[in-house]
């Protein structure tokens, strides 16, 4: 059967959007051959829609409609914008890796900082010898077109037994209204190591952008690892981001994402548990208003045994927001005395508010303890009247009640200061609400 | 002076009417009791001058200090000094009982247009009373009420009640579920709070609790109306002889 040519929403061929961008794109011509090979597996299949499984809630052909042109590189004024974003949103004590609209600025980076104890290269950089990192298992159409377009990204090594003294926070910072950013980043974690990786997407006054991340995590035997992401893109714009997570041995490695921007966003995470003994807490938050749509889509893969992987999501859910909360737990048939479970919990705060809460169980050994949970709910009235009957008013009680109900997956972050800070957001959201 | 002025208070609950033209007058200072069986309309009456929805008010109306308290939102109500001691005090999971006091009384204090209460300040304040109503600090570090027992569940509306410093209390069946040494904890910490400006009113079926909280004046409801007002002696009467009499007279 021949595939007709996608055209997108202004009659451009969807491989313009390659053509177009290739001249921009790094690499060597191996890398580009990668590439090409990549941006044709996202032709062929197009943007993901309803009728593909992993996808049904979010159809991103009705809610995106096309991609939009690679952003150009910043220039001058969007560098002053995004430096004050990197003001705005660094996180105190953390060392910075800034990339703005696909493109990391060494500038306005704590390069050297980093560079005294973790090794450090660019996705650019890498790519000068090496496909390497543009290579994944998945054929999902959005990782192929991350793939066929990634501009840059940090490549990060983590020596055996190094202990990291600050937490490093990869910035993404949006400047360019109407286009797109691709990034692709890779953190590999030495044996026995220690470290705190934040990732932050924010906008520097852009509007109505697209962002299309993919990060591939490996965390080495023994080690004790915690990843944040804090998603708050802008109201208008759309972030997909592909998480790819290879877990060894007798690891302790925490997990949190907080969402509370961007029009449509997607985090895709696919963990593997290849080590035993490890110890995989994979946690958090999704605050939607107005017409946003969000979608947290998890696969904790229990490949050996004696793992434990827990996940607790809330989800608050505002206005005509839609929540979605996919999870599956696969236990491969070896992985005897896997210990899982996952519990989604979303508030509804209108009647016109959705959720789609999907969780899987996909068991092939017999002797494991594996569950989850689902529910979906509005706030509860008694527990409203009772703080209003103690001098609370309507939007101060419910705020309290929905800090309460989201407190129990922030609590899973075990850095105090990572904790408060996470609070803070979601304190902020809910006096924005007000 | 009048305190509460509840005047022929007519309210519906689902099409169903439970109070059929109430009035009963409470001044500052006093202590006034409350009895009557199962479904006379106490609670209801205490859930009304607290404003809980669900109850539709259909004649007569509800005066605090003067004002008119039916045109109050609840929160309103708890900042001019009503203060309800619920029958069944809620649990909160996830808001711990010190976060909890300290926004609802500066929610409180905003309201009347006053400064919020600085932490050592507030914290000096429930440090001694929780040692009063002998409330472990460790209880405020929980989640509202999670996982109290019962006496625990009251001596923290009593606790409320010291902080806030309101100058109604309602009481609601203060005495369920306690045995008789959590009772007279709670009931020590009320009188405690008893002042020639605050004025009580406890709800209770039982004589055993004005035991422990004397009334100046005892009235007796039966099917929605205050059937009968009288001394404390009431108490001991209707101890004696039950509802029956008063359901008859209704």
């Amino acid at each position: 059967m021949n595939v007709a040519v996608a055209k997108t929403g202004n009659g451009r061929a969807v491989s313009d959007l390659f053509a177009s961008a290739e001249g921009r794109l790094p690499g060597s011509p191996a890398v580009v051959a990668v590439r090409r090979e990549a941006f044709e597996t996202y032709e062929r299949l197009g943007l993901p829609h309803r009728r593909i499984e992993e996808w049904k809630y979010t159809d991103l052909r009705a809610l995106v409609g096309e991609v939009l042109p690679l952003a150009a590189s910043p220039d001058a004024a969007a560098l002053k914008r995004a430096a004050d974003a990197v003001k705005a949103h660094a996180i105190s004590g953390a060392r910075k890796l800034v990339l703005v609209d696909g493109v990391f600025v060494a500038d306005l980076s704590d390069v050297k900082a980093v560079a005294s104890e973790a090794g450090f290269r660019t996705l650019r950089e890498t790519l000068e010898k090496d496909a390497g990192l543009l290579k994944t298992a998945s054929t999902d159409a959005v990782i192929s077109l991350n793939a066929a377009m990634a501009t840059d990204g940090v490549v990060l090594s983590i020596a055996d037994g190094a202990q990291l003294s600050a937490p490093i926070q990869i910035l993404h910072i949006a400047t360019a209204a109407s286009a797109s950013a691709f990034t692709r980043s890779q953190v590999a974690i030495g044996k026995g190591a220690r470290a705190t990786i934040i990732e932050s997407f924010v906008a520097a006054g852009a509007e109505a952008y697209q962002v299309n991340d993919a990060v591939i995590v490996k965390v080495g035997d023994n080690s004790d690892v915690a990843h944040i992401r804090l998603m708050d893109d802008a109201p208008d714009a759309v972030n997909i981001t592909s998480q790819f997570v290879t877990i060894g041995a007798n690891v302790k490695f925490n997990v949190f994402n907080m969402t509370t921007g961007a029009a449509v966003s997607r985090l895709q995470g696919f963990f593997t548990l290849a080590g035993e003994g490890s110890e995989l807490s994979v946690n958090g938050v999704n605050l939607l208003q107005k017409t946003e749509h969000g979608d947290t889509t998890l696969v904790v893969d229990h490949a050996v045994p004696n793992c434990v992987s827990r996940e607790v999501f809330r989800a608050v859910i505002d206005d005509r927001a839609h929540s979605v909360f996919q999870g599956r737990i696969i236990v491969r048939p070896d992985a005897q005395k896997t210990d899982g479970k996952m519990m989604i919990r979303a508030l509804l705060l209108s009647d016109e508010a959705e959720a789609d809460n999907k969780p899987e169980l996909e068991i092939f050994a017999d002797d494991v303890s594996c569950g989850h949970g689902a529910t979906a709910g509005a706030l509860d009235d008694s527990l409203l009247f009772y703080l209003k009957a103690r001098g609370l008013p309507e939007k101060q009680a419910q705020a309290l009640l929905i800090q309460a109900f989201v407190g129990e997956a922030i609590e899973q972050i075990a850095d105090d200061d990572l904790r408060e800070h996470v609070i803070g957001i979601a304190e902020r959201w809910l006096e924005r609400r007000q | 002076m009048a305190l509460l002025e509840v005047k022929d208070l007519k309210v519906r609950v689902e099409e169903r009417e439970i109070l059929h033209g109430l009035t009963l007058t409470v001044n500052e200072g006093e202590i006034h009791a409350i009895m009557g069986p199962n479904g006379s309309g106490k609670s209801t009456l205490s859930h009304v001058i607290a404003g809980k929805p669900g109850y539709e008010v259909t004649d007569g109306q509800i005066l605090f200090k003067g004002e008119d308290l039916l045109e109050m939102a609840p929160e309103e109500r708890a900042a001019k000094g009503v203060f309800l001691a619920f029958q069944y005090p809620v649990e909160i999971p996830g808001v711990t009982t010190m976060n909890f006091l300290r926004t609802a009384l500066n929610a409180q204090r905003k309201a009347r247009g006053e400064t919020e209460l600085m932490v050592p300040d507030f914290l000096k304040k429930v440090r001694e009373v929780s040692k009063s109503l002998n409330i472990p600090q460790d209880m405020l570090k929980r989640g509202v009420n999670v996982g109290f027992s019962g006496g625990e569940k009251k001596r923290n509306e009593v606790l409320q009640m010291a902080l806030f410093e309101p100058s109604l209390c309602i009481l609601d069946e203060m005495d369920s579920g306690l045995d008789i040494d959590a009772l007279r904890i709670a009931a020590d910490g009320v009188n405690a709070l008893h002042s020639p400006k605050r004025a009580m009113v406890v709800i209770t079926h039982y004589q055993r609790l004005l035991n422990y909280i004397v009334p100046d004046i005892v009235h007796v409801m039966s099917k929605g109306r205050v059937v009968k007002s009288g001394g404390k002696e009431l108490a001991l009467e209707l101890e004696a002889s039950g509802y029956a009499q008063f359901e008859d007279a209704a």
